[in-house]
């Protein structure tokens, strides 16, 4: 026997290769091609021609390294960078907001051991339910309620919400309130079921009430996977694109408040090349920001994967 | 006395868990209905005329009348054959499902099961890509396929969908808690070759995990708006999110014209394939929340 052992590593190897060679293909050089794009006075003039798109479009094309002047465009105040960042931001926070407080609500109140509340597997496939819907279409439905003289314009009376800066910006975060409250409260319940039910029984006898359990109880010991949520909700915030889109259109109506990151990319993509690759690559870190701190909290805290290394004892 | 105390407090507690239980249920079945009434008002809207002043919560008679338009001549020439756009959506749907549920759960076996230099490396590479939002390189990879001619193509629709992070992370998970490697070695012992065992023998333990993948991917794919968006202007090649898109471009610019009726029946149209897979599935959909931890 001259083979005492078989070496598998080498189908490790070429087990990997389809997803790293697609990887590298379709995103690591695309990502690496719009670092480049940023740094290029790269705008693709429209000429006379009308369309948008079309290959006949991509006439002029001026390609000059200009250093950093796209970032200084896209972030001075009225930049691009500067309105979409700010208006995402806002649209977050609107859906945002009511989303964690609703969902740390139901969660304790599904996982509390005393209220025993029944038909839970009915409330929750009914709060996930907007979760699965296409995005786009549920935008248009509330669209066409909304809009004036919609089903629930009329019915409060005539507000004609998607008219007004603030109205807009709550039809969309009620939206994406709808999306995921069923998705936080999911993953919320799945931490308060981790903790110990003793800590709870130590609790009832002390007398303490349901209120100062959340709070003395609950809170703390779900906090990673709370911070894990707000971050990863903010990884997916930046990336709002849909809801906005369809409520506003490409204008962003009104006022240009629902023009989000995401918008800017496709509003730009055959026309201000350099600029949007320089928004890009501002979302890509504020994204890499979150991102590592969202590997952080998965990395020393109750969410590490039941994968990686065994933890020490 | 003490014991007197003791029982008195034990009703009040009662009581006070009888009041907080009537404010759950009512809270719920308020989200409840906040949450159904949408999908109520877009089935009843989908029953009635062109012009639809008003809220209504009963059903009118034009339900199969605005199904019609969906297939009319007049429908085509705005928006193209609506068959044609379904078909399109199935099948980049399934085709991006097959292909990132089936490489992703390799590229997880490759780093599950065997020993090599550089395992450690990829697994963190790409949990950190797992982090870096699709959108960032978009606008790289759309000029990339225009001058490759590869707009209005599903290729860039389906092929990458091959690397999936966001799937190899929950696979993993999957193999660690239920792919023992001994039964690896076995088939090796058994001469069975390492495709051959991944093929034949891991892949149906993984079943379950491909299972709720799949429906989150084609799902996912279904919905995608943004992509599909941004490549596809044919309209032999329009996926429904794009055609809803350009139903409320045109409700923007010609307003007069715009058929609520029509637009309703297509929006019904366009979520029903989610909707029963939701309804016949929503057990393990719910249930795969959790343990997919990572979703936007």
């Amino acid at each position: 026997m001259r083979r005492k052992t078989i070496s598998y590593a080498k189908w490790g190897y070429i087990f990997l290769i389809p997803f790293v060679v697609i990887y590298c293909i379709f995103s690591l050089w695309p990502l690496i091609q719009t670092f480049g794009y940023s740094f290029l006075d790269y705008v693709i003039s429209q000429g006379s021609v009308t369309s948008i798109r079309g290959g006949g479009a991509d006439t002029i094309q001026n390609k000059g390294f200009c250093g950093l002047s796209n970032y200084i465009a896209v972030m001075k105040s009225g930049g691009i960078f500067a309105v979409s960042f700010w208006n995402t931001i806002v649209l977050w926070l609107v859906g945002f907001i009511p989303q964690i407080i609703v969902s740390l609500l139901l969660a304790s109140w599904f996982t509390d051991i005393r209220l025993k509340l029944k038909a839970q597997g009915f409330f929750k496939t009914v709060m996930y339910m907007p979760n699965v819907i296409m995005a786009s279409a549920l935008s248009l439905l509330f669209y066409s309620l909304c809009t004036k003289g919609g089903a629930l314009d009329t019915l409060f009376g005539g507000p004609e919400l998607l008219t007004k800066v603030w109205g807009a910006r709550g039809v969309v975060g009620f939206i994406n309130f709808l999306m995921w409250y069923g998705n936080t409260t999911i993953l919320l319940m799945a931490a308060m079921m981790g903790i110990d039910t003793s800590l709870y029984e130590a609790a009832q006898i002390d007398g303490a009430n349901p209120t100062q359990v959340f709070w003395q109880i609950t809170m703390p010991l779900i906090k990673p996977i709370l911070a894990y949520v707000v971050v990863t909700s903010m990884i997916g915030g930046l990336q709002m694109y849909d809801v906005p889109y369809i409520i506003g259109g490409t204008a962003g109506n009104p006022n240009q408040v629902l023009k989000t990151l995401v918008s800017q990319i496709q509003l730009g993509k055959n026309s201000s090349v350099g600029a949007v690759s320089a928004l890009s690559v501002l979302v890509f870190i504020v994204s890499a920001i979150l991102g590592f701190i969202t590997l952080k909290l998965m990395d020393d805290n109750s969410i590490k994967t039941r994968y990686g290394k065994k933890k020490k004892k | 006395m003490a014991r007197i105390e003791g029982i008195a407090g034990e009703t009040e507690n009662q009581t006070q868990t009888k009041i907080r239980q009537i404010v759950a249920y009512v809270v719920l079945i308020f989200l409840m209905v906040v949450s159904l009434l949408p999908f109520y008002l877009l089935l009843i809207n989908a029953t009635r005329p062109k012009v639809q002043p008003g809220i209504q919560f009963y059903p009118d008679s034009l339900f199969f009348k605005n199904i019609g338009k969906i297939f009319d001549e007049n429908y085509r020439t705005n928006y193209g054959s609506f068959p044609r756009a379904f078909f399109n959506s199935i099948f980049v749907s399934t085709i991006a499902t097959v292909l990132s549920v089936y490489f992703s759960a390799l590229t997880a076996y490759a780093v599950h099961v065997y020993d090599f230099r550089l395992k450690k490396a990829v697994h963190t590479f790409i949990l950190i890509v797992m982090m870096v939002p699709t959108q960032a390189a978009a606008i790289g990879l759309y000029r990339m396929l225009v001058n490759m001619n590869l707009t209005n193509s599903f290729i860039p629709l389906t092929i990458p969908t091959i690397a999936a992070p966001a799937v190899y992370f929950f696979m993993i998970q999957y193999m660690a808690s239920s792919l023992p490697l001994e039964i690896v070695e076995a088939a090796r012992m058994d001469g069975c070759g390492e495709y051959r065992t991944f093929n034949t023998i891991v892949l149906p333990i993984l079943k379950p995990a491909l299972a709720v993948q799949g429906i989150f991917v084609f799902v996912s794919n279904w919905n995608n708006l943004f992509f599909p968006q941004m490549l596809l202007d044919k309209p032999e090649m329009k996926t429904i999110p794009v055609v809803l898109q350009l139903i409320k471009a045109n409700i923007d610019s010609n307003p007069m014209t715009a058929d609520a009726g029509l637009e309703h029946m297509f929006m019904v149209l366009a979520i029903l394939p989610v909707v029963i897979i939701y309804l016949l599935l929503s057990k393990n959909i719910v249930g795969g929340v959790s343990l997919g931890a990572v979703k936007g």
